[in-house]
């Protein structure tokens, strides 16, 4: 059915006839994306200070066991894992709009002040209000929002263009970040927890987390996949995309609105862990085309992969010292980002 | 089906552009909109097409403002192709012109899946594209890519095509390819073509209407035979330019020099 529209490999271009494949392997991409994501799970619970056979997983998981494994792979390991997995999801989906909607491929929930906004909340309520630890969460998702609207309505004039959006959303992360380092100056003495925070980590992360973050991802996950077809001809610029009767200021504040409530959800429960929403959809693009019917699932499954992977390393390179994964992240992020441009540019 | 304008005014950056600009376009026929750069030709397009709605005025579609029309019901009846676009480099021609179907298609109603091949492969006949479907786009060359972005616009079968300086950058084999579509799509689909011509060779030969615009307001409208003289290239582009017929029977303009105050000695 969908033949005709299949992205392909450069040789493909050689061998014009290999449509039907191109289709099979994009679902078959797919499903080694699914298969990684399911070997991160398992990995990521297995492995830790105590390692755990793969059938004690299974049995924990079923309830048909008891002991000090169940209790760590239920009360840790388990919600950890989902927190990354879910993490991971709502980042690498967030980026993918994003690319779309700025036509930058520099775009990631940075750029629309997601990280400054809870940044600057989070690290207010951990430093002034320190007895309030339970309210960082909400605060940083508050402040992701309002920094996302504020970048919004900044960039308004006569409907939204892409370039101002990301040159408000650069002034208003400038203007916030002075906040966030005002803040670090003036109290110190706290400033360790803040810096976790800063960072990006999955440390203590547990089920009340998994309870904050999953509905949005529901939620998110949906709309966006909803919305792939109006992405797609969104990537064909604006003038066609109005041509094609597609409502382009509308499409795009909606989508916008996904992306900055799936970023700021799982930014106000990790903190500010980069690279994810940037990577991993060019990742993703660079191996299954730019449809976005087969991008953003793609996008998603290898987000949830990625962050389980990473978050499992971070924590036993260097045990017992667990490094924050958004450090790891970076590490990896940043060269493998490079070797994209490269390649692309 | 005619498309028409009342007292079109558009201002764009506090810059009068067109004023009070009356049109209508034949259904059926091909308008070439000619004029010196600045004139407000895309302008003009721009705003027949619904793509820039801050105008004062009316752009009529059949008698009915056309801001009354939902915009997936008017891309089903009108199909623009501006200039300048870009697609995905990594998505092929069938999937380009199958993107033409987006206004047919909806959360609510599946598409006619059908109708929808159909047109896709209608459109990439129309426009010599059948070998071309799975091939990707950044494979393509400049007439090539010309030809998917028109057959995309076909997809969309519209009533009226509008067109944007559709040869631009071009070389003359695939200019006249696109004309030649562009003439074959008018006289076997009876769709109405307005296009903004920047060649007045392609505006003499493959149009049946002209319209000049000048000073923010039309200049002219009329037969090419009429409107195509030596004195309006003169008058309008500033130009002195011969006539003569070439081995077609056919009659060519040939710029020879700046006219009058444009001329520098």
């Amino acid at each position: 059915m969908g033949d005709e529209r299949e992205p392909e490999l450069n040789r493909a271009v050689l061998v014009p006839h290999l449509h039907g494949w191109r289709l099979y392997r994009r679902f078959f991409v797919l499903f080694l994306f699914a298969a990684l994501a399911v070997a991160g799970f398992f990995i990521s619970v297995m492995l830790g200070s105590v390692q755990i056979p793969l059938e004690e997983i299974w049995q924990a998981i079923c309830g048909s066991t008891s002991g000090i494994h169940e209790q760590i792979i239920m009360n840790i390991r388990l919600p950890r894992t989902i927190v990354a997995a879910l993490v991971g999801i709502n980042l690498a989906l967030s980026g993918a709009i994003l690319q779309a909607i700025m036509k930058n491929p520099l775009a990631d929930p940075h750029i629309i002040g997601i990280s400054s906004g809870a940044g600057l909340m989070g690290i207010l309520v951990m430093l002034v209000f320190p007895g309030y630890e339970y309210l960082v969460t909400p605060a940083a998702f508050v402040g992701a929002m309002g920094a996302a609207v504020c970048i919004y309505a900044l960039a308004w004039k006569n409907g939204i263009r892409p370039v101002r959006i990301i040159l408000a959303g650069v002034a208003v992360s400038a203007f916030l970040g002075a906040g966030i380092s005002a803040l670090m100056i003036f109290y110190s003495d706290r400033v360790h927890g803040a810096l976790m925070w800063m960072v990006g980590g999955l440390a203590a992360r547990s089920w009340p987390h998994v309870a904050i973050i999953y509905p949005y991802t529901i939620l998110g996950v949906l709309l966006a996949f909803l919305g792939a077809r109006q992405l797609n001809i969104l990537q064909l610029g604006d003038e066609i995309a109005k041509g094609l009767g597609l409502r382009v200021e509308l499409t795009r504040i909606v989508m916008t609105a996904i992306a900055a409530m799936l970023a700021a959800s799982s930014v106000s429960v990790v903190g500010l862990l980069g690279f994810v929403g940037l990577i991993v959809p060019h990742a993703a693009r660079l191996i299954l085309g730019s449809d976005y019917r087969f991008l953003l699932p793609g996008a998603a499954i290898l987000g949830a992969a990625v962050v389980m992977l990473s978050d499992t390393f971070a924590r036993t390179a260097f045990a017992p010292t667990e490094l924050p994964v958004g450090i790891l992240m970076a590490v990896l992020g940043a060269p493998f980002f490079l070797f994209l441009l490269r390649r692309e540019l | 089906m005619a498309l028409a304008t009342k007292d079109l005014s558009i201002c764009l950056e506090n810059k009068l552009i067109l004023q009070r600009v009356s049109l209508t376009f034949t259904p059926g026929r091909r308008t070439a909109i000619i004029g010196p750069n600045g004139a407000g030709k895309s302008t003009l397009l721009r705003a027949l097409a619904s793509l820039n709605m801050h105008y004062e005025g009316q752009v009529l579609l059949d008698g009915l403002d056309v801001r009354q029309i939902s915009r997936k019901k008017l891309a089903r009846r009108l199909a623009i192709l501006p200039q300048g676009m870009t697609a995905p480099p990594d998505i092929t021609v069938g999937a380009l012109v199958d993107y033409g179907r987006f206004p047919y298609r909806s959360w609510v109603h599946a598409s006619d899946a059908k109708a929808d091949r159909e047109a896709v492969e209608w459109a990439l006949e129309c426009t010599h594209l059948r070998e071309f479907k799975h091939r990707q786009v950044r494979s393509l060359s400049g007439g090539e890519c010309q030809r998917a972005w028109i057959a995309m616009a076909l997809a969309q079968q519209p009533e009226i095509l509008l067109l944007d300086e559709p040869t631009t950058y071009l070389d003359i084999g695939h200019q006249l390819e696109v004309m030649n579509i562009i003439e074959e799509l008018n006289r076997s689909g009876k769709m109405t073509i307005i296009m903004v011509l920047h060649d007045i060779n392609h505006a003499l030969q493959y149009s049946d209407e002209i319209v000049v615009i000048k000073d923010h307001g039309v200049f002219a409208q009329g037969t090419p035979q009429d409107i195509l003289t030596v004195d309006m290239l003169a008058t309008v582009f500033g130009v002195k330019a011969d006539i003569f017929v070439n081995t077609q029977g056919a009659a060519v303009l040939s710029p020879v020099s700046l006219a009058g105050d444009r001329a520098v000695r």
